[in-house]
């Protein structure tokens, strides 16, 4: 117990916790919004695998960084826009249309990886994101070494939140967005084009997921791996309905599972080899499923979440 | 662009619908092979001819084709009643695992028995482990979607655990590897030459029986009603989360056996890389097959040539063995847009 303490008192457990966090951040808040819009988007897994495989191409073939992050992003949307054109317009099953989707895209990623370095048997690296220490702010003892000495890419996760937030719940898209997702009716009968609000809301939110996967392998790690999401994206799914749709509690689950990433590492090291490592890899899992057990009870779902919307068609 | 449901579907149009997605599949797959600067023709010639061109290839995809029947079942069983079992793939690493631990020698019973009392185990243990989430589902209405995808992140870790610590053979010069299945529990061999087994004979039947069960009994009765309209079901009497849970028992059971036959009749030993997401091939399997039981044989037939045929036909031209994944996912999509065409008709206005 007192060794968990003592992990709690270092700057590199909380350090490695905000980095941690970063990829989560992108991914639930992507989800969230697909959700919040009527739209369960079981693609996440392959699209951050996407994100992380264009955005890393993209400066190992020579571009910039931010290039990258931008070219991930937009890989996303267009993946987003496959999955409305399914679900949104086309009205398919949400459930399959997501696994189709993560089955594509990741499975495309690999195999665009393999067409551009046929040969490379380990993977090449790229200079990635540098930390940015904040002026002033990142001179605070321990506060400021974790959390303003970051990579860019982290402090435009902790950004996103509160952007997303004021996008939701304080601007007129954002009352569309939700609306979409409770009363599809009467977004329609306010001249909003329903169809058009999620198809925005889904590319939206993919493409942050898509930025979340840019980021394992762009500010993370500098390569990229077969299997490197390795469930994030649906540990993120289950974080939204932890969260009950609310982008600041999505924060405070994604920095706990953080936590807990970054603690079970650092357990592992001290505790030796009395409880074997596989233990440690599954709690992220077993935490995840316990969190949508908690939260069974209260969780307030989208009222249209899976239901699709027919124009013209009564209901 | 409007979508209108048809006045009815005709036989001929819902028959089409998995051969068009098939079509579709390729015809979209082939951007990629062109981008690899080989003609496409040649690309699935060499395809086709890798997967049923010799008898040793044909032998392959057949043996290939076991679990994929199994985990396609499992899923279809599972969708049927709008239970969205992505979790086969975890599923049949604790059916592998029960019949390692029954297998390796803790018991040992004439052949006769103990290959039926493996595939029971494994399909128990399979069941078992998905009752975790349908329970959770139907006590609690946690997603199933959600809490089965990350089971098989669990299981894949134990099963990383056991063979590498308590259960590793000591026997295997280092490797992460359990002891082998006794003789008594081997599927037996179905040619004298090759690695086809009889855990082909028993996807077969076991497509049968569950084809019978949906369409003969009360349960199978009950597992439609259910996937077609859940409050239309309990208001007509039946118990819906009953259902659902048999639903699950079967399905997991099916994704059970999978493992069992895997590692009773193909590996003879279980190691962490038994099943290349099996589990989730199955998926497209179920849905090419349209959840129908007996069409599951064929639909995994198709997937299960097109991994082996991927597989010869990259090494005879330079495509990355990817292709077969991605020919797997976008066939997911296109059944079921193609599916989708059958029931509606989509009009332009002008």
């Amino acid at each position: 117990m007192s060794e968990l303490i003592d992990i709690l008192l270092t700057t590199g457990f909380w350090a490695a916790t905000i980095r941690i966090v970063s990829p989560l951040i992108f991914g639930t808040l992507g989800e969230l919004i697909c959700e919040r819009a009527g739209v369960l988007n079981l693609g996440i897994e392959g699209i951050m695998t996407v994100g992380a495989m264009s955005g890393w191409m993209w400066v190992y073939q020579g571009g910039d960084l931010w290039g990258g992050v931008l070219f991930a992003a937009s890989m996303g949307a267009l993946f987003g826009l496959l999955h409305a054109t399914f679900t949104v317009h086309l009205c398919l099953s949400q459930h399959v249309t997501g696994i189709g989707i993560t089955l594509f895209a990741s499975s495309l990623s690999y195999f665009v990886y393999r067409m551009l370095l046929p040969s490379a048997t380990t993977p090449p690296k790229i200079e990635p994101f540098q930390n940015y220490p904040i002026p002033l702010l990142s001179d605070i003892p321990m506060v400021g070494e974790a959390l303003f000495n970051q990579s860019p890419l982290t402090y435009l996760a902790l950004l996103c939140v509160p952007i997303v937030w004021y996008m939701l719940h304080r601007t007129p898209i954002g009352l569309a967005v939700r609306m979409a997702g409770e009363n599809p009716v009467a977004v329609e009968a306010q001249g909003i084009n329903v169809l058009a609000v999620r198809t925005g809301a889904v590319m939206v939110g993919s493409a942050l997921m898509a930025v979340g996967g840019a980021f394992i392998t762009m500010s993370w790690f500098d390569a990229f791996y077969f299997g490197m999401v390795n469930g994030r994206g649906w540990i993120c799914v289950a974080l939204v309905i932890f969260a009950s749709w609310k982008p600041g509690k999505a924060l405070l689950g994604a920095l706990l599972f953080a936590g807990l990433e970054a603690m079970q590492v650092r357990a592992q090291l001290s505790s030796g080899t009395v409880i074997p490592y596989q233990f440690f890899l599954m709690l992220p899992y077993v935490m995840s499923i316990l969190a949508m057990i908690v939260m069974a009870r209260k969780a307030k779902y989208p009222q249209a979440l899976l239901v699709p919307f027919r124009r013209g068609e009564r209901v | 662009m409007q979508i209108e449901l048809r006045d009815h579907t005709s036989l001929l149009r819902a028959g089409m619908a998995p051969i068009a997605a098939v079509f579709a599949t390729l015809v979209i797959c082939s951007a990629l092979i062109l981008w690899a600067d080989v003609p496409v023709l040649e690309a699935y010639a060499l395809l086709f001819k890798g997967a049923f061109g010799s008898s040793f290839a044909l032998k392959e995809t057949f043996t290939r084709s076991i679990p994929l029947m199994l985990t396609g079942l499992a899923v279809a069983v599972a969708f049927r009643s709008k239970f969205y079992n992505i979790g086969a793939e975890g599923q049949l690493y604790a059916g592998a695992l029960a019949s390692v631990y029954f297998g390796t020698g803790l018991i040992d019973l004439p052949v006769f028995i103990m290959v039926p009392f493996l595939l029971l185990v494994g399909a128990l243990a399979g069941g078992a482990l998905l009752l975790v989430p349908v329970l959770l589902k139907t006590k609690l209405k946690v997603d199933e979607v959600v809490t089965t995808l990350l089971l098989n992140f669990v299981m894949l870790l134990m099963v990383s655990y056991l063979i590498e610590g308590p259960w590793r053979d000591p026997m295997a010069m280092g490797w992460p590897q359990t002891a082998s299945i006794v003789d008594n529990g081997v599927l037996p061999a179905l040619l004298t030459k090759g690695r086809l087994h009889a855990g082909l004979i028993v996807a077969l039947l076991a497509a049968v029986l569950v084809w019978a069960v949906m369409r003969f009994t009360v349960l199978g009765y009950e597992i439609k009603a259910v996937g077609f309209n859940a409050k239309a079901a309990e208001f007509s009497g039946i118990n819906v989360n009953k259902t659902v849970v048999y639903t699950a028992l079967i399905s997991g059971g099916l994704a059970g056996i999978a493992g069992v036959s895997e590692v009773a009749g193909l590996k003879g030993y279980l190691t962490l890389d038994l099943s290349p997401g099996f589990g989730y091939t199955g998926v497209a399997v179920a849905m090419l097959a349209r959840l129908h039981p007996l069409s599951v044989v064929p639909a995994a037939l198709f997937l299960s040539s097109i991994y082996v045929g991927a597989d010869s036909m990259s090494r005879a031209v330079n495509i990355p063995t990817y292709i077969a994944d991605v020919l797997v996912g976008v066939s997911v999509l296109a059944i079921l847009v193609c599916v989708m065409l059958t029931q509606y008709k989509i009009r332009f206005r002008q």
